[in-house]
Parts: structure tokens; sequence; C-alpha cells
């Protein structure tokens, strides 16, 4: 049984943020996650850090949100950020009352607008298509959400909180108005516990519906899936939003040394099986070629889908015309008075959610302090900086030794790296497996998708007394099946060559299959 | 157009520098077939060294065979249209014996049981069932059967080959396996060690001394010694036999992740020895464009330009699949690179791929490939021969899935095999 002020449940970018605020304004908490950090579409997501140009024609509360939040963050958290500015592009066949309301709209919202003649911005990016028939610049940027979570988790860590992965909330126990105890499971071990705390916060991101039922709370929320590709090399300098009403496909992303396309919304009726498809895939392509023609051609490392939960659908709507807002709910109307849910929302507006939800739980609790996210510098933490994509290489050429040999060739990650995750793992009581290694670095995420990293990974974990037994055939598989489902959309041309050899490898040679 | 580039006449042009080419090439020049050769040898180099003959069938089972002659016989139940079943069983087994003889020979000697698979540790302590294992290989499928007590040798800086990962995974069956790290003589002061100097330096006695006494300490209760694949490239029989005699117990190589010095040798092997008999080698070169004359093709070879003509009067097509560039696949639909022979295709691309890599029903799109007739003619669309004296072999055939049927290099040679004397009796006959 462990005791704390607060348990927050859910370890995406909302709860680390909450743990962070309520961390700084001097609050004991637990944050206890099902899987790992980011896990769910906090870290299955453009990382793009809006200015909230993108909402202006629908969602104003929202664009102004994001528009305040994405200023707040740039000055904040720098080292998370690509301060990369933002186009939006109309070609010919877009809406051209919508191009023309645009600029309008985002001065409405106070969001800076200026309008490119398209010479200038096919200087300004030159993959964009010569059929460009409208250009605005925005203050659009992007962001590391891997790098973000972990920096507020690492500042909560700091200052006393808590973080339980993989444990999972299998029940409450209730008495009159009155969450007394959570009933949680460790996915590891099997292992059952309690946390007993004064308040509960559930921001469990798409499952925060069904952390609720588990109190006897309705949510109503739905989910709505959207996959993303991953390019081999970066696109663009900036953020590239299609300009018309929101579809597939409409948001290039910059991230490091590759760009994100995407994404696609679909209605799903339930959590498992997340996974993007190849019609999704097909569906992408096709629809960004329209303003980036080299999409057609480029070459795809990766794939993945997130949930976004969106707030008070009715069945059958349009998720696209759902709000992307969020919803703090105070359960009062259910009977619960130390439970509290925050769901919906964007990456861009986390610390808004954290924020918000931090003054009910302190307002509960008779605590004062106010908030400091709004004003204190998020420090940058050590372990997380490996998931930035060309910072490894980085880090690797200027502490050069001798005896840090590369484990990963593609992205350049070195062993001393994989030593200070392992180390980082350790100290969350955590298990350094392949998967993951792979969540928290380059590893598995270059050309080769894992093919080779894997392997010389894995020897190395062996080596260095991580794995024993045949630990390491169940690592490897389950990293490889892990990696599969971000490629399989891909399978064409020279992703579908480096398929062939892992399979080669993996099943030909090795008999993994087996 | 003007064309100064050299010109070339022979009988049979083999496209592709795999398993199967270099098999076609041997073959063709076994039979006084005058052969030029051209393809990438880029994949080759991933092979590990043994030679699979059949395996695993039915994969969605599993099932692995003990004796390789009767998985074929189940396979061609099962599969008919699978490319074993066009071979007659006892070619098969010539065109294996024709194929050993012929690494035999060039100082690549093999072992095997009689018509049983061997079973070879694998570097991720996996254990590999095979039919043809390098001699210096072979003890350590004697040494798994009888588990010995057995030490693994690993080296400083070599990565991806961890004696440590093998014991570990092997222990529960295999309690007498040890391992021990050492470091390859003259490399102390490198921070990564690659196989392929590593093997070269072993060519010299002295290090090969050096490496002996290195390891002897460590050997304790050990019966036999196990080590990454790094006995030399063209004289590992004599590496193999010289350590072995200094070590003072039975020695053998574990093959390691590609690159890999398994696939050097066979490589160097084969561009070493076809030159002797007569091939003409073309390698690291592509075939740019091809088209017929009466007495057969045209192939303009290079890479970028064209360097050489080629007049053939026959072409057996081991261009491999995608990783060898034979097939190529876009969004929509798989294509053969050189002539756009028809592929069996195996519906849209979602059904290419299974959700899971390690799906025990393996990848639809493994089946997709050329279809053949009898006579390893691939076949037009109207399903007769594409051309009279266009032969293929190898990875590129349809219905077949080598890397889950562990059928790879049996397949490779035994089609080989086959499309070389469907060429010469047809030849012979025009």
């Amino acid at each position: 049984m462990l005791e704390t002020q607060v348990l927050i449940i859910g370890g995406g970018i909302t709860g680390a943020g909450i743990a962070r605020d309520l961390a700084l304004r001097g609050i004991k908490c637990i944050l206890a996650e099902k899987h790992d950090i980011n896990a769910g579409a906090s870290g299955a997501n453009h990382g793009l850090l809006h200015s909230g140009a993108r909402y202006v024609a629908g969602d104003l509360i929202n664009a102004e949100e994001c528009r305040e939040e994405g200023n707040i963050l740039k000055k904040l958290a720098p080292h998370c950020i690509e301060d990369t500015g933002g186009l939006f592009i109309a070609v010919e066949g877009d809406d051209e009352k919508y191009v023309a309301d645009f600029p309008h709209l985002c001065s409405k919202c106070g969001i800076p607008v200026q309008a490119l003649d398209t010479k200038k911005a096919l200087e300004m990016e030159p993959v964009l298509s010569k059929k460009i028939i409208a250009a605005y610049q925005v203050p659009d940027a992007a962001v590391d959400p891997f790098k973000l979570s972990m920096d507020n988790i690492y500042q909560a860590l700091d200052l006393g909180c808590t973080l339980l992965r993989h444990s999972q909330v299998t029940g409450f126990t209730i008495e009159g108005n009155c969450v007394l105890a959570t009933r949680l499971q460790n996915m590891l071990t099997g292992e059952e516990f309690t946390v007993e705390a004064l308040q509960v916060v559930n921001a469990a991101g798409a499952w925060a519906k069904e952390v609720a039922a588990l109190a006897g709370c309705a949510i109503n929320l739905l989910y709505s899936k959207g996959s993303l590709l991953v390019t081999h090399n970066r696109i663009a300098q900036r953020v590239i939003n299609r300009l018309r009403p929101s579809s597939n496909a409409d948001i290039l992303v910059p991230g490091g040394t590759v760009s994100i396309l995407g994404t696609t919304s679909i209605t799903i009726d339930t959590l498992d099986k997340i996974f993007p498809t190849v019609q999704e895939t097909d569906l992408i392509v096709g629809e960004a070629a329209a303003v980036i023609p080299q999409l057609e051609k480029t070459r795809y490392i990766r794939a993945y889908a997130g949930v976004r939960p969106l707030l008070g659908a009715q069945s059958g709507a349009d998720d696209r015309s759902v709000s992307r807002g969020f919803a703090l709910l105070d359960h009062i109307e259910d009977g619960l008075e130390n439970f509290a849910s925050i769901t919906g929302g964007k990456l861009t507006t986390y610390r808004l959610m954290a924020e918000k939800t931090a003054n009910l739980i302190c307002n509960r609790l008779g605590v004062s302090h106010p908030c400091l996210t709004r004003t204190e510098p998020l420090p940058a933490a050590g372990a997380a900086r490996w998931t930035k994509p060309g910072l490894a290489p980085k880090v690797w050429m200027k502490q050069h030794d001798p005896e840090d040999i590369m484990l990963c060739e593609c992205e350049m990650v070195p062993k001393s790296v994989v030593d200070s995750i392992v180390e980082s793992i350790h100290e969350q009581n955590g298990k350094p497996d392949l998967k993951a290694i792979g969540l928290r670095s380059r590893i598995g995420k270059g050309a080769c998708q894992g093919t080779f990293c894997g392997l010389r990974t894995c020897a190395y974990l062996y080596d260095t007394d991580e794995l024993h037994a045949d630990d390491g055939l169940t690592s490897l598989k389950e990293f490889v099946t892990e990696r599969w489902r971000g490629v399989r959309p891909l399978l064409w041309d020279t992703p579908l060559i480096q398929a062939e050899l892992q399979e080669a490898l993996y099943c030909g040679l090795m008999g993994l299959e087996l | 157009m003007k064309n100064d580039n050299p010109e070339i006449n022979c009988e049979l042009a083999v496209i592709g520098a795999g398993m199967a080419g270099m098999a076609s090439a041997m073959f063709a020049s076994n039979r006084g077939i005058s052969t030029v050769q051209v393809g990438i040898t880029s994949g080759i180099i991933f092979a590990s060294g043994l030679i699979d003959l059949m395996g695993v069938h039915p994969i969605s089972d599993g099932k692995i065979w003990k004796n390789p002659w009767k998985a074929i016989d189940a396979l061609i139940h099962d599969i008919p249209k699978h490319p074993f079943a066009r071979i007659n069983k006892d070619d098969i087994h010539k065109a294996l014996e024709e194929f050993l003889a012929f690494m035999n020979d060039a100082g690549l000697p093999y072992c095997r049981h009689k018509n049983r698979n061997a079973k070879m540790i694998m570097p991720v302590g996996t254990v590999k069932h095979t039919c043809c294992v390098p001699k210096t290989m072979w003890n350590g499928v004697l040494a798994l059967e009888k588990k010995y007590p057995c030490l693994i040798i690993d080296i400083r800086g070599l990565r991806g080959f961890s004696a440590r990962q093998i014991t570990e995974t092997l222990k529960a069956s295999w309690p007498a396996l040890r391992h021990a790290r050492i470091s390859f003589p003259n490399t102390d002061n490198l921070e990564e060690v690659y196989t392929e100097p590593v093997a070269r330096s072993l060519s010299l006695s002295e290090n090969r001394k050096a490496l002996a006494q290195i390891v002897i300490p460590h050997l304790k209760d050990a019966r036999m010694v196990g080590f990454p694949a790094i006995f030399g490239i063209n004289d590992s029989v004599e590496i193999y036999s010289d350590l072995q005699d200094m070590i003072g117990v039975p020695i053998f190589e574990i093959p390691t992740m590609p690159p890999s010095i398994t696939g050097f040798r066979i490589k160097e092997t084969f561009e070493t020895q076809l030159p002797k008999k007569g091939v003409r080698l073309l390698l690291q070169k592509k075939v740019l464009n091809v088209h017929r004359n009466k007495d057969g093709f045209v192939l303009d070879i290079g890479g970028p330009d064209t360097e050489y003509t080629v007049k053939t009067k026959g072409i057996i097509l081991a261009s491999g699949r995608f990783l060898g560039r034979g097939l190529h696949a876009d969004r929509k639909q798989i294509r053969e690179s050189i002539f756009d022979l028809p592929v069996f295709q195996v519906g849209e691309r979602t059904r290419w791929h299974s959700q899971n890599f390690l799906d025990p029903k393996g990848h639809l799109i493994n089946m997709a490939g050329l279809e053949i007739d009898d006579m390893f003619r691939p076949l037009d669309s109207s399903g007769k021969p594409a051309f009279n004296t266009l032969f293929a072999a190898g990875s590129i055939l349809a219905h077949q899935d080598w890397m889950r049927m562990k059928c790879g290099s049996g397949l490779a040679i035994a089609s080989a095999y086959a499309a070389v004397n469907a060429f010469k009796g047809a030849y012979e006959a025009f």
C-alpha cells in the first residue's frame, strides 16, 4: 500500500504536466502509467506546436489557447522546440472562400499571419507544388513530445513525485463521496497493490472513459484514430499546412532529420489494435502529394497511429467537427468529491490543461500555492535527450571516447547512450529490454528499422548482464513486432527491400518465427 | 546509333550474382556452355554459409522436418506449384552433389548427415535445422547433439556476437556450455573489430599462434571451442585445422550477423573459381537493356552507361527478389525488373504482409514471383513460355517462401541445375 496526496493516472503529456505542476506547488504525488511514458496519443502525433491558425475557422477558443500556450512553451521550454515557423498553402482546386477568410480569422484570434506571394513561398520551400495559389506564414513550430513529457516528469521526480510505470488501475474503493483507495496491478509482474490518495486525477487520455467507468462515472468520449508517416529525410524546413478545412494529410511537420506527415481521422469504437493501415498510407500519400509532389516518391521509414480522445461527441457526427478542446470534469454530479478527469485537448495546450487540473486539486486540498508553470522555465533533463533525432550523433561526436562503439549505425546511437538509458530505466524500477530502450532512443528508428541495431543491442544487453536465459529471444521478438506495426503500411520500393532483408535474417537465418 | 562497346558472344547469359546465379554459371561451365554472368554481388555477403535444402512445412504449423527429402515430398504434395515439384528428386540430389563437389574442390568442403538435417547454433542462441554445414562449423553440430562441455569465445569489440547471449539462451538444455571474452591479437587499440580484417589476419600463422595462446587458458573442462566465424576467407580449412591442432580440442565456427565472413567466402570462391572454368564475369554491372535478335538476345551491360554488348542464345534469369532487385514493387503491384515479365500477384497491398511480422503463416507477398513451365521458362500472360530460351532460377520464382520453408540454397541450386539442363536440351535441339 502506498500513500500520497494526489494520484495521477496516465503517463502522457497531460499526466506529466500535472505531476510537475503539483510538485512545483509542493504537493506529493504518484504518477501511475499502465504502459510507458507517452505510450498513447502523446507519443503518436505530429509533434506540432500549433500557432492556432489550424483552428481559426471553427474553434476560436482552441485557436486562442494554442496561440497563448505556444508562446509560453517557446519561451519556457525552448530546448524541446524547433521554432521552424509554418506555412499555410492552398493549391488549385482548394476552397477559395476559405483561403480568403483565413488571414482575417487569424488576426481576429491574435495570431500573426503574413501573406506571401507564391514565388516567395516557393523560394522558402522549393518542395512545394508549382500549383499553389495562396501562401501564408504563421508561427507554428515543431516540438519533441517525448522530451517534453520526460522533462516534465524528471522535474516532478526531482521534487519528490513517484513514477509507477507498467501499473494499470484495476478498480477503486469508494465510500460515500470519496475514492478511498485505487487498486493497481503491475503489468510486468502481475503484482497487485493499492494507492491511498487524498485526490485522484484521471488523465488517461483516450482511456479516460474506461478509468472513469471504474469509478462509476460516465464520460462521453469519441475515439478518433489518426495515422502519420515518417519520411526518411527532412522534406521541408517549416511546418506546412494545407489551407483548407481540416482533412486528411494536411500537415507536414519537420522533426530533426525527418518529417512527419499526416493525419487521418477515423472514428473507431474500441481502443484495441490501434495501428496504421495500408489504406490510410495510400490516402495520406495521395492527398499530400497535391501540395508537395515529391511525397509521392519519397521514402517513408515508419507509420504510426494515435487515438484522439474527442469530447462531447454525439454518435454519427463527423469527428473533425468535434471540438479539439479539453474538458476538466470534477465528477461532483457523479457523487465523487475527490476524483477529477481531464481529457481531450492537444499537445500544445497540455500546460494549460495541467494548470486548470492542478488548480482544482489544490482548491480541494486547501493548498493556496499559485501555479508556477506559466513563468518557470522547464529544466532540460538528461535521459530524455536521446529521443531527439540527430542529437545522439552530435553528443557522440563531441564526447567520442575510443571505447564508445556504435550500436545503431543508422541513427548513430553509441553504447554510452544505451548505458545511460539503461541506468535511468533502472532508476524507475523498469526492465531495460529492447522495447523500452527503443522507446527512449533512436534505436530501431532509422533506415534499417531495427534489423541490425536490434541484434547488436540485444547482444550488448547480454554482455552487460541486463538480459538472462532466453530473455533475449522474447525481447527481440517484441522489438521487431513493435517496429513492424509501423513499417507494414509502407512496404513498397525501398522499405520493402529492407523488410525482406529483415525477414531473411530474423526468420530465414535465425528462425525466430518458429 | 553507333555502338563502340566491346561485344561478347556467348551461349548463355546468367543474370544475377546470388546463390542461384552463381550455381547456374557453375553448372553451365561444367557442361561446356560458354557463359557470361552479370549482376551485383551485394546480396551474397548476407549468406551464412549454411546450405538449407528444405526444413519447414507446412509453415503455418512450424513443422520442422528431420529429413529434408521427406519434407520435399510433403511439400510437393501440398504445394504442387512449388518449384521443387518441377524437378525430379534424383536431379535435386545430383544438383546438390555437383554443387558440393565444386565447393569442395574450391576449398570450401561441406559436411552433412545422411538424409537428416543438421542442427546448428545461431548467434542469437536459436538452433537452425539445415542440410549442409561448412566443415569449419561441423564440430558445432556434434557438440550440440552431444551437449559436450563446450566453451564459446567472443571477441571484444566485435558487435552483435555475444558468447554470453548464446550460452544464456541455450543453458536450459545445455548446462555444460560456458563463455569467455577475449581480445583478438593486435586489436587492443581498436574500439571496434570487424570480422573481415580479423579473418584475413589469421592467414598468418603467428596470429593463429597468438590466438591459440589467448584461448588455451580459458579451456578448462571444455571438450570443444566455438568461435564467431572468423577462420579466414580463402583458406578457412587450413586455418581451422591449424588452430585446432594448436588449441588441442575440436573447434568450430558459429555464423555471425551479416555482413559476415561466411558470405565473403562464397563470394570470393565463385569469383575466383568461375573465371578459371571459363565463365566471363561482368560483376557489379547491371543489365541496362535487353532485346531479341534472331539467334537469341542482345544485352546492354554496364552502369550507368553501357560498357559491353552481350549477344547470347539463352538467358537464365536469377536476379532474385526485392533485395536482389529482380522484382520491384510500387504501391500497386509487383513487377519483374528486366523483361517486365508477368508476375504472379497476391492481391492488393493490404494483403501482401501480415499484421504480425512473425506470423507463422508467413507473408503472402513471398509467394509472388515468376510462374514457369516444367523447363523453368517464365510464362507470358497467355500462360506460354515468354521466350524459348529464357529460363529462371532461384528466389524470383513464385509459389515458394524460402525464408519460412528454409529451402533457399536448395531451391537456388536445384532450380539452377534444372534451368541449365533445360537450356542445354533446348540449345542442342535448336
